[in-house]
C-alpha cells in the first residue's frame, strides 16, 4: 500500500527565501520550502514505500543508490549555498509530513539560527595533503652494501626503500601538521577528518591531512595562497571548494 | 582567477556545472553522511542512526588503522578534533575508572550496602 508521501529535508535557510533557484532533489522530486517565522526548510516529497525506514535501511547498503542519493542531496544544498546562507541537514533526514517540518523549525529556532549566523558570509574549503616519497627511489648500493653478495644487496636496497618511504611519511605528517596550523589561522573554524582510503582518494600516497576550514568569503584567497605555499614535492596539497558549510553545521547540545 | 603554481585545485570554483561534476564522491560522502545537523525525535521517520547503517561505507572512507600504522595519528590527540564516538569512549573510560576508584576507596561501605540488601531479601 502506498500512503501519503514523506518529507525529505535538505537544509535550513532564512525565510522568506526570495527568488531561490533550486534543482531537482533526491529521486528527481521537485524541491520546495516550508516556512515558519524567520526560518525555512528546503524539502521535497518522497515516496513512502521507497523512503520508509525499512526500505531505506536496505538501500543504504547499496552503493549505487547511496551515490545517487548523496549526489542529489549535495546538489540541492550546493545550489542553494551559492545563493544564500544555508545550514545543511544530515543526509536522509525524513519527516512524516509538512506539519512535522513546521514543528521542527519552531522547536529548533535558536539552534538553527545559531548555525545560520555562524556560516553567514563564510565558505567551507577542503584541504587534503599527501606525503610523497622524494629523492632517488633506487639509489645505487654503496661499497659496504655490495660486499655481502647479491642477496644482501637486494635486502639492503629493499630496506633503503622502506626507510625512505617511512621518512617521507614522517616528514609529510610534520609538514601537514604545520599546514593545518597555518590554515587554521586563516579560518573561523577547522575540522579534521580521518584520512581517506586510497581506493577512494584515488592516490596511493598516504593522506597526511584531510581537513575542512570555515573562512570568511573575503579570506578564501589567502587560505588558498597559504595552502599553495606548502605544496611541494614531498607534500602534495589539494584544495576543494567552496563547499556548503557541511562540516560546521553543528547544533550545540542543550 | 590565476591559481598559485603547482597547487592542485578541483575545478569546483570554475563554475556551477563543473562544480557539481567534479566533486569527489568520497568528499561528498564524508560530508553528507557524517556532518550536517542531526534531527531526532518522533517527527522523524524512525530510522536507525545513520552512523550504524553506514559502517561499511565508513570503512571505505576512513582507513584510520592504516594511518595509525604509519604514524599519522596526530588528529586523535587534539581534543578539538575528537569525534563524538571518541568522546563517548573517553567518557565511558573515565566513568569506569571513577567507579573503580570509588569501589576501591569505599569497600566497607559497599559491603555494608550488600549486606543490607541481603537482609531485605530475606
Amino acid at each position: 500500500m502506498t500512503g501519503a508521501p514523506l518529507c525529505y529535508v535538505y537544509a535550513i535557510v532564512d525565510a522568506p527565501p526570495h527568488h531561490l533557484e533550486v534543482c531537482p532533489g533526491v529521486d528527481g522530486a521537485a524541491v520546495t520550502t516550508v516556512e515558519r517565522g524567520e526560518l525555512a526548510a528546503v524539502v521535497s516529497l518522497v515516496d513512502r514505500d521507497r523512503f520508509g525506514a525499512e526500505s531505506l535501511r536496505a538501500k543504504l547498503e547499496d552503493l549505487d543508490w547511496l551515490e545517487q542519493t548523496a549526489r542529489a542531496h549535495h546538489q540541492v544544498i550546493d545550489t542553494i549555498a551559492r545563493q544564500i546562507p544555508v545550514a545543511p541537514l544530515r543526509m536522509a533526514t525524513i519527516l512524516w509530513d509538512e506539519r512535522g517540518v513546521a514543528e521542527l523549525l519552531q522547536a529548533n529556532r535558536p539552534e538553527f539560527t545559531e548555525v545560520l549566523e555562524r556560516v553567514r558570509g563564510r565558505e567551507e574549503w577542503g584541504v587534503k595533503a599527501y606525503a610523497v616519497p622524494v629523492g632517488p627511489p633506487d639509489a645505487p648500493p654503496g661499497p659496504a652494501e655490495s660486499a655481502g653478495g647479491p642477496g644482501t644487496t637486494y635486502l639492503m636496497r629493499k630496506r633503503g626503500q622502506r626507510d625512505r618511504a617511512r621518512q617521507a611519511v614522517q616528514t609529510g605528517a610534520d609538514l601537514a601538521r604545520q599546514l593545518h596550523e597555518v590554515l587554521t589561522g586563516h579560518s573561523v573554524a577547522a575540522r579534521v577528518y580521518p584520512p581517506q582510503d586510497p581506493r577512494l582518494s584515488g592516490r596511493t600516497e598516504p593522506m597526511a591531512l584531510n581537513a575542512a576550514y570555515l573562512v570568511a568569503a573575503a579570506d578564501a584567497e589567502s587560505l588558498r595562497a597559504a595552502a599553495a605555499r606548502f605544496d611541494s614535492p614531498g607534500l602534495r596539497v589539494e584544495l576543494t571548494g567552496p563547499w556548503a558549510p557541511y562540516s560546521f553545521a553543528e547544533v550545540s547540545q542543550p | 582567477m590565476p591559481l598559485p603554481d603547482g597547487l592542485v585545485t578541483s575545478s569546483n570554483t570554475a563554475g556551477p556545472p563543473a562544480r557539481q561534476q567534479t566533486a569527489n564522491l568520497a568528499d561528498i560522502l564524508e560530508r553528507v553522511l557524517d556532518k550536517g545537523i542531526v534531527i531526532a525525535g518522533d517527527i522523524r521517520v524512525n530510522l536507525l542512526d545513520i552512523e550504524l547503517l553506514t559502517i561499511k561505507i565508513r570503512l571505505l572512507i576512513a582507513s584510520v588503522d592504516k594511518a595509525r600504522e604509519i604514524g599519522i595519528d596526530w588528529w586523535e590527540r587534539d581534543p578539538s578534533l575528537s569525534s563524538k564516538q571518541r568522546d563517548l569512549a573517553g567518557e565511558n573510560k573515565a566513568l569506569r575508572e571513577r567507579i573503580e576508584a570509588l569501589e576501591a576507596a569505599a569497600p566497607a561501605e559497599l559491603d555494608g550496602a550488600r549486606s543490607r540488601t541481603a537482609e531485605t531479601d530475606r
